[in-house]
């Protein structure tokens, strides 16, 4: 592809990894990110709440199927890491799991696709091919995996200080994991316990999110070295990498699903034992 | 590090999509799941009951069965003895008619045979008399010897 355009192959990576953004600073919004995610959300919601509208308990049709299945998966999942009472948990899940398969999934389209036809459509308005950018897979931006993560860390939090209430809670921090039994023991162990806790706390989203985000960032990398090879190795390495990525986003958007009901039904459990 | 505003644009579009997903596709699919598994479990109940009910009605209809046939052969039973008693009758009947009718037939020809040997002790009487007019002629007082005549004649049977 570097080759057609005339432009080095450190530019077509770093083409490859700008955002389109507008704003300065921290003000700024990827556009990219949003429009694929936002698209990709009402994909999701639209396409399931055709099957959710007609839903009958009658025979389903095929693709009331399909999503009862996917349903039901997630319902199996939730029921056997949570047991407490939460409408919220299920559905959560189940959006994380469809959504962020979605935008995974973008990364299976061919890598020049999308960002070439953006400079094709962009030409017609006068913008320079050359500073056309369009990032495709929204998973590969670090503000929307940690916006879903830490979207979860205020969930988690907002459950434990309804479960346990705020002073339940803060007593958790400072008298777990070690216990004691009398006063200056207590008070000896408190600081280690707010330290252990605050890092544990904390680096859940952080984790969560770091993961998604490196997975994806490795899986789209590598697509854009295999488009800067010879034609001939090209289609055989992807070929080989999608195949083996499918799984890898199959993978990531379960995981993420999955830690996100462990860390609410974390939140709904007190520890009780001490 | 890339974080700008982004990062609370697709936060709050997360929470929308949690929200529509809570509100309009989870509770939709479930409610179906659950009426259609519910309906599954009636479905297999019933079946379970039609099966029962058919055993129950295959027994009740065996039953029935037998019963008729038993009823069958008892009127079968009381028509034969009914037809053997109704025949004796008849014959018994007969036999009584066949019983007067030969007396009836006995006693014409006891009277038939009386009234031939009444004619033929007369004939007898008279060809008697005859002969004995010849034999005798005139010896013979026909007025005199008629008690005498009258009880010969009467010995004839």
């Amino acid at each position: 592809m570097s080759q057609n355009t005339g432009i080095t192959a450190n530019q077509y990576i770093h083409h490859h990894l700008t955002y389109w953004t507008v704003g300065h600073g921290f003000w700024s919004l990827h556009l990219d990110t949003l429009l694929v995610s936002l698209t990709l959300g009402f994909v999701f919601f639209f396409s399931f709440w055709m099957a959710a509208r007609k839903a009958t308990s009658g025979v389903p049709g095929k693709w009331q199927n399909m999503v009862e299945a996917l349903v039901g998966f997630v319902d199996q999942q939730v029921k056997e890491t949570f047991h407490g009472r939460n409408k919220l948990i299920a559905p959560l899940a189940l959006t994380i799991f469809v959504w962020v398969w979605l935008m995974n999934f973008m990364d299976m389209l061919p890598v020049d696709l999308l960002p070439r036809l953006a400079q094709w459509l962009g030409m017609p308005f006068g913008a320079n091919p050359e500073h056309v950018y369009l990032k495709v897979v929204p998973t590969n931006d670090m503000n929307m995996t940690f916006a879903l993560s830490l979207t979860v860390f205020v969930l988690t939090l907002f459950f434990s200080f309804r479960v346990k209430g705020p002073l339940g809670y803060a007593k958790e921090l400072f008298t777990h994991p070690f216990a004691a039994h009398n006063l200056f023991a207590k008070l000896l162990l408190a600081l280690p316990n707010l330290v252990l806790n605050l890092v544990e706390t904390l680096a859940k989203p952080l984790s969560l999110s770091l993961r998604l985000f490196g997975n994806m960032f490795a899986g789209e990398l590598l697509f854009v070295l295999i488009a800067l090879l010879p034609w001939w190795v090209q289609w055989p390495l992807s070929f080989a990498w999608t195949v083996f990525h499918l799984l890898i986003i199959t993978i990531q958007a379960f995981l993420f699903m999955m830690l996100t009901i462990v860390y609410l039904s974390m939140a709904h459990e007190s520890h009780h034992s001490h | 590090m890339n974080i700008d505003a982004s990062l609370f644009a697709e936060a709050i579009a997360f929470g929308l999509f949690i929200w529509l997903t809570m509100k309009f596709i989870w509770p939709h699919i479930t409610k179906a799941m659950d009426e259609r598994a519910a309906k599954i479990a009636d479905g297999l109940a019933a079946g379970e009951r039609g099966r029962k009910d058919l055993e129950h009605a295959q027994v009740k209809a065996i039953e029935i069965l037998h019963q008729a046939r038993d009823k069958g052969a008892e009127v079968v039973e009381v028509a034969n003895q009914q037809a053997a008693r109704i025949l004796e009758e008849a014959r018994k009947e007969a036999q009584a008619e066949r019983q007067r009718q030969v007396e009836a037939a006995r006693a014409e020809i006891r009277q038939e045979l009386n009234r031939a040997r009444d004619a033929l002790r007369a004939e007898v009487a008279k060809v008697a008399v005859a002969a004995a007019e010849r034999i005798l002629e005139r010896e013979i007082d026909p007025k005199a010897h008629k008690v005498l005549l009258d009880d010969l004649a009467r010995q004839i049977h």
